[in-house]
């Protein structure tokens, strides 16, 4: 239930917004020196590679080398299907990433104490669900942007489908 | 021989490339583009696309702007990383300014109707009724608008779908059966459809008379000139007339802008941009707007899902998406009271089905372990007929780009709580072990009653309660009071003598149905009267 009185919220737009505001700054900074042109930095790249297991958990191969295939292939087609968004909204999700890739963003807006690659699967899944269901609507749309981004990569791929039963598109050629 | 070299299915598109239509991609530009026509057309879609028909039939000279890329059948490979990207707004990601509603949108030539899933339906009596009754806009009944629906149908196909619905949509059939309430069928723009399921990644077959494969080629043939990937920035007003358009070319990506720009002179302009460009193109260019109504009352259908496990197997990705849809809570309700919903089927394909599923990890895996007895049903409500109900705004970013910022209001909510336990009741009947209204951390029910109850104090909340549109209509209202209107009876612009609006954008609330057919109809009707007075006045000169 959200109860938030119209002053707490305020608040923590305020808090939000200058967060946002200084991640911003950071996100710039970091665009200008990074040298690999790709829409997530290195930064944003290693934060997705952390999630991507608890996201889809139950859903991504156990182990071995078809695992790691399957975690490279979904931060890859992340990467891609963020280059295909907007400016705007490119510029959104690189203001999260920069306020998350902080230190004291991880810890104190995400919860999540360890660097994100040496985070445990439950501290990310702890972060996850309290975004999912935090009061502040902005936590929940950046879930719902993570959920969305990862979730498609994953089961766009043709590696995806054999474990939930989709056979693949039909072949036209059987067809005629 | 192989498949890429000879395609096996006949792909229009490229055959009329190779005939030498006058198509440009403007990502390819390595100069400015100036060009000259008597009508230049913002979008390729169900608006722009009857209209540039229309318009070239009266021998006029035409040139189309689309910003998304020109795609066909040959490309159209069923798979849906590639199909939501390339022919989707925002990568079929575009959100309302909090989030909270997500917006497919077409972005490609053929726009919307490329990629939608053939619904095709007459304006509701009803709807033309309150927009004669409550909002004073004359002559739109439905005996004014029959001969343009029947004309349209005849030229797109639309009829009876004579083949047995999928298992998704005769489950929707059974429980309504069982329920003892109304459902039917629906009609569709196909020619020889092969049923395969796969309408909202581009038609593989030819099959779906979008515009992509009817009055765009039809254009086409005629002589009409299609720029594709350019951006139509801004009108340029002097007076009360539109002098000319400018449009800045993208890169291939088709996100971003190049230094390439196109500029179009023409006698008369056409916003068909769908109901956030056109609104969005016409604030930018400063039209002038004294009411402030420009991109105000823009309405979504507002839709929210629930998925159901089925003993048998549904296979919800296979055959046409959407056949059977019931109007119950629709025709139960009179639209000044508290909103009503159209239910649908919707299609249930891996990467649409997994980020509607709420929530992450093992839970949602098991979901998706069943896909395929997953049965969905989507139910649209219709927004834009209540003081309550005032639907959203688009506005401009810095950058130029529009974003709708739509509130949720507790009307808004309150039908999306009739809706779920209308579903859950259409699935339990239809013989669901399991339904899960798609909210929250998506808890599941097995049973009616705990069903009902939970539904009954759900929290529903924006970004708590997920919703979708497919259908964005409204910020351009068509009507005789330029008080109320943007656009007078013909589509032309109140205040500005050489600008029409012709697409989705001219509804003055929500449809109460897919759109599509009202938009062709629409567009039918007030390119007639377009080609007329510029045929005359080519005459008079």
């Amino acid at each position: 239930m959200i109860d938030l009185t119209r002053r707490r919220l305020l608040q923590a737009g305020l808090a939000g917004a200058a967060a946002l505001a200084v991640a911003g700054g950071v996100a710039w900074f970091r665009r200008r020196t990074d040298a690999t042109p790709r829409a997530l930095d290195r930064d944003a790249q290693e934060i997705v590679r952390a999630i991507v297991p608890a996201m889809l958990a139950g859903a991504l191969p156990a182990d071995g080398a078809d695992r790691t295939r399957a975690l490279d292939e979904t931060v890859a087609a992340v990467d891609r299907a963020v280059a295909g968004l907007s400016p705007a909204v490119r510029a959104e999700l690189g203001q999260l990433f920069a306020l998350l890739a902080l230190g004291i963003g991880r810890r104190v807006f995400a919860g999540v104490p360890s660097p994100w690659a040496e985070a445990s699967r439950g501290e990310i899944d702890a972060f996850l669900v309290a975004w999912q269901s935090s009061a502040w609507a902005l936590k929940r749309s950046a879930y719902d942007a993570l959920h969305q981004l990862v979730i498609a990569a994953w089961y766009a791929n043709p590696r995806a489908w054999p474990a939930v039963g989709y056979p693949g598109p039909p072949s036209l050629a059987v067809s005629l | 021989m192989n498949d890429t070299a000879t395609p096996r299915i006949a792909d229009p598109i490229r055959a009329g490339l190779a005939a030498g239509w006058d198509v440009v991609d403007a990502s390819t530009l390595d100069a400015d583009l100036a060009i000259d026509a008597d009508v230049a057309i913002v979008g390729s879609g169900a608006g722009g696309g009857v209209t540039a028909e229309t318009l070239a039939l009266a021998g006029l000279k035409v040139v189309v702007l689309e910003e998304g890329p020109l795609r066909s059948s040959t490309d159209f490979r069923m798979r849906e990383a590639e199909a939501y990207p390339e022919l989707y707004q925002e990568s079929a990601a575009r959100k309302t300014a909090d989030k909270a509603i997500n917006i497919l949108q077409g972005r490609c030539v053929g726009g919307g109707t490329t990629v939608n899933w053939t619904s095709s339906f007459r304006t509701p009596p009803v709807t033309l009724a309150h927009w004669a009754r409550t909002l004073g806009i004359p002559g739109l009944d439905g005996d004014a608008l029959a001969p343009w629906f029947a004309k349209m149908e005849a030229r797109l196909g639309i009829a009876p779908w004579e083949i047995a619905p999928n298992v998704n949509n005769a489950a929707l059939s059974r429980g309504a059966a069982k329920l003892g309430i109304a459902s039917a069928a629906i009609r569709r723009n196909v020619r020889a459809c092969w049923n395969l399921g796969y309408c909202g990644m581009g038609c593989p077959t030819n099959a779906k008379q979008s515009m992509l494969v009817t009055t765009l080629p039809a254009a086409l043939a005629l002589g009409a000139k299609l720029v594709t990937r350019v951006r139509a920035e801004r009108l340029v007003v002097v007076g009360d007339r539109v002098d000319r358009l400018e449009a800045v070319a993208l890169d291939p990506g088709g996100t971003t802008p190049t230094a390439r720009r196109v500029t179009v002179r023409a006698r008369s302009y056409v916003a068909a941009a769908g109901a956030i460009g056109s609104p969005a193109l016409l604030l930018r260019s400063g039209a002038p707007d004294p009411a402030g109504l420009t991109g105000r009352r823009t309405f979504l259908h507002p839709t929210v899902v629930s998925a159901a496990l089925m003993p048998e197997r549904v296979d919800g990705f296979a055959g046409a998406p959407q056949t059977i849809y019931s109007d119950h809570w629709l025709d139960t309700l009179s639209p000044g009271g508290p909103a009503g919903f159209k239910v649908e089927a919707a299609p249930v394909h891996p990467v649409l089905a997994a980020i509607t599923m709420p929530g992450h990890g093992e839970a949602h895996a098991r979901w998706m372990g069943q896909l395929p007895h997953m049965h969905v049903l989507i139910a649209l409500i219709r927004d834009g007929f209540h003081p309550e109900s005032a639907g959203g705004t688009v506005r401009l970013r810095d950058d130029g780009t529009p974003v709708l910022d739509y509130p949720q209001t507790p009307y808004l909510f309150d039908a999306v709580r009739r809706a779920f336990a209308a579903m859950a009741e259409l699935q339990f009947a239809a013989g669901s072990t399991s339904v899960m209204p798609v909210q929250g951390r998506g808890e599941a029910f097995t049973t009616r009653a705990a069903a009902a109850r939970a539904i009954g104090a759900f929290a529903l909340a924006p970004l708590v309660t997920p919703m979708v549109s497919a259908h964005v209509m409204g910020g351009c209202p068509i009507g005789p009071d330029p008080k109320r209107a943007v656009v007078d009876m013909t589509g032309r612009h109140h205040h500005l003598a050489n600008l029409h609006v012709i697409d989705g954008s001219l509804f003055p609330t929500s449809i109460g149905a897919n759109p599509q057919l009202s938009i062709y109809a629409f567009a039918a009707k007030l390119a007639d009267g377009l080609a007329a007075t510029l045929g005359q006045r080519a005459r008079g000169a």
